[in-house]
């Protein structure tokens, strides 16, 4: 079965033009951005270490299209794509990257660290499963509070085996949070493939230890993501506890710029790489009559400009004034 | 003035708080229907449910870790930890997300929390169960770290920390739990940053905090009837820091000893020696003394763990040779 017919097999009734085409902008939005991360480290623009999102637009999309600014997701150092499918301002994330004083977190935190509490984006955690706990209790906040709001933690297969997975599924577990796990599995915890450094086949059937529901889903598949986020996040609503999903993904480029990538074959990529998500969505749309390539062509030029306007405005704008060195460490001391 | 045990005061001072904001909740193991290993949480789960006096599972890093997601989310938990041992689990929670959030955010996440326990040894718990934690958590920008010792400042101070907009390490003198004195009526609060003057001498400055202090104001008496009027502070707050206070008392008296249950070394002694130096070097008749633990892993026997911990007699001593005397 090609990737369109799942799509299609999987496609649901609610995902009509209007709703599709945010969506795809969305995608398109983390691609590009990715791209031109990724192009702009290599010219010594971006400092630190960058960590790209391309091939998993699906699940940050898929997931993130049934949030609101009233729920919480916490991320990680693969973080660009939460961030931009979370509403994210994308002119500040780009001048975030550059360290500029116009960045989100006004050039103090970078690539691993944005974060946006308007947006409900409690923000990028550069220690890998350093996000569980903290989805916890954002959804313990929203339990407690009866705000009504859930907590998406984004992880990767990688985190998976740290301890604070176990904790965190366990507190969410026996105390009925409303909090979703989604497990990025791209099949490399930096250079150790799953196979190796995790004991499960399917991460989602450790779930069965906190008899949760663990469901697995393809990850390139937009709207298998978007199928199963919905249910799991609607239980998560209900008050009827978390959800532990698992999406089967890959990512395009390294763990992080400048990685050798040599623990994978250039085969394999190509294997990916022909299942592109975006591809796939925009083949969908494009076949089923749910806009026109025209449109599309559109968006992505839309896109690309407000990319490209991102950077040039990035690249003027000033770094922090040396005094904000002392800022922001305490409310007040 | 009503006398209660440091334990009731601090009872006091968080179920005041928990009547007063319900964003007030408290996290830990054993803490509600068994009313807490130490009993500090006793009978609050009665008065306030489960729902706020919340039993965890044994898992420091992942309940401590929800309590800061809860904080940076819009509550004000308080976390207790059953001892500060135990902590070591949560520590990369506590440093890498709530002491960092506010400045890698560029200040747009607060984490209004406390994080509360026994600290410090003297009951033959040994290597695993005794740790005095002022220096390791005092650190880390981003964290205030206090250790109150009488049952006055216990309750002001935990009140002072709940409505602490910062993540705040609240280190109880666990020895001192049924120590009883003097708590006002009624709210009150004691500032963070300024040192208290247990006892006021001239002739020579003695600096502790935690459970040591009482043992300073023996060493008092004791050099008293040799004839020495010494000074003891109480550093009640180890970030931030009363620098005003040490330096003033050894400007009046020349000589310093700090006292203190860790070990010596990157110590909160250290610092205080340093900033004596610093601040007050001509004013310095002597070097500053430091009396410590011993640089061991805590024993368990008894005589063991006496000579590990600065003892009375060592502190006369120290005092002493500040006073040329020795």
């Amino acid at each position: 079965m090609s990737a369109t017919d799942t799509m299609a097999s999987a496609a649901l009734a609610d995902l009509d033009g209007d709703k599709l085409r945010p969506m795809y902008e969305r995608m398109v939005q983390i691609r590009v951005f990715e791209e031109l991360a990724g192009k702009n480290f290599a010219a010594g623009l971006v400092p630190g270490f960058v960590h790209l999102y391309a091939g998993e637009e699906a699940i940050a999309v898929g997931v993130c299209s049934h949030l609101t600014d009233k729920d919480f997701i916490t991320s990680t150092h693969r973080g660009h794509g939460h961030c931009i499918a979370k509403g994210v301002d994308i002119p500040g994330m780009v001048a975030e990257l550059m360290g500029k004083s116009t960045g989100v977190c006004k050039g103090k935190g970078g690539s691993m660290h944005i974060a946006d509490v308007d947006k409900g984006m409690l923000g990028a955690n550069g220690i890998v499963g350093g996000g569980f706990p903290l989805a916890c209790g954002a959804a313990l906040t929203a339990k407690t509070l009866k705000t009504g709001g859930v907590a998406v933690c984004f992880f990767g297969d990688g985190a998976s085996n740290q301890g604070t997975f176990h904790e965190g599924l366990n507190l969410a577990a026996i105390w009925k949070l409303p909090v979703v796990f989604v497990c990025e599995n791209n099949g490399y915890a930096e250079a150790t493939p799953v196979h190796y450094h995790c004991s499960a086949t399917d991460i989602a059937n450790r779930a069965g230890g906190y008899e949760i529901p663990g469901i697995v889903v393809d990850g390139l598949d937009l709207f298998a993501v978007y199928e199963a986020a919905g249910e799991a996040i609607a239980r998560a609503r209900r008050g009827e506890g978390p959800t532990l999903l698992e999406a089967k993904t890959y990512r395009f480029y390294g763990h992080f710029e400048g990685d050798q990538v040599t623990y994978r074959t250039s085969e394999e990529l190509a294997r990916y790489r022909d299942r592109d998500p975006i591809q796939a969505v925009r083949t969908f749309m494009v076949a089923r009559g749910v806009a026109a390539a025209e449109e599309l062509d559109a968006i992505d030029a839309g896109v690309a400009h407000l990319l490209d306007e991102s950077w040039e405005a990035a690249k003027a704008a000033a770094f922090p004034a040396t005094e904000e060195t002392l800022t922001d460490v305490y409310v007040r001391y | 003035m009503p006398v209660m045990t440091y334990r009731e005061a601090l009872r006091s001072a968080m179920a005041e708080e928990m009547t007063r904001d319900e964003s007030v909740v408290i996290l830990g193991e054993d803490i509600g229907i068994y009313g807490g290993t130490h009993l500090v949480t006793d009978k609050l789960i009665d008065q306030f449910g489960p729902r706020r006096v919340i039993d965890t599972p044994i898992a420091e890093g992942g309940f401590t870790g929800a309590a800061i997601g809860m904080a940076m989310a819009g509550m004000r938990p308080i976390v207790e930890m059953m001892t500060w041992n135990f902590s070591f689990q949560a520590v990369d929670q506590i440093v890498q997300n709530a002491a960092k959030v506010r400045y890698f955010s560029g200040g747009q996440v607060t984490v209004p929390l406390v994080i509360r326990g026994p600290n410090g040894g003297g009951v033959q718990l040994s290597a695993q169960h005794t740790h005095s934690l002022e220096n390791f958590y005092g650190h880390f920008p981003g964290l205030k770290v206090v250790s109150p010792v009488t049952p006055h400042d216990v309750k002001g101070m935990m009140i002072e920390a709940i409505r602490d907009p910062n993540p705040i390490i609240f280190l109880e003198a666990g020895a001192l739990y049924g120590t009883k004195g003097e708590v006002p009526e009624g709210e009150f609060t004691v500032p963070f940053g300024k040192a208290r003057v247990a006892r006021e001498g001239t002739d020579v400055t003695l600096i502790a905090y935690g459970r040591q202090v009482n043992m300073l104001l023996k060493v008092a008496d004791t050099l008293a009837a040799d004839g020495v009027a010494a000074e003891v502070i109480d550093l009640r707050s180890i970030r931030p820091f009363d620098e005003q206070t040490i330096v003033e008392s050894v400007r009046k008296t020349h000589r310093a000893v700090v006292v203190q249950e860790q070990w010596r070394w990157f110590s909160v002694g250290s610092e205080v020696a340093a900033l004596i130096q610093e601040q007050a070097f001509d004013d310095l008749d002597a070097p500053v003394e430091r009396v410590s633990g011993a640089e061991v892993p805590a024993p368990y026997a008894r005589n063991l763990e006496v000579a590990a911990f600065p003892s009375e007699q060592q502190i006369v001593d120290a005092a002493r040779r500040a006073m040329y005397r020795g």
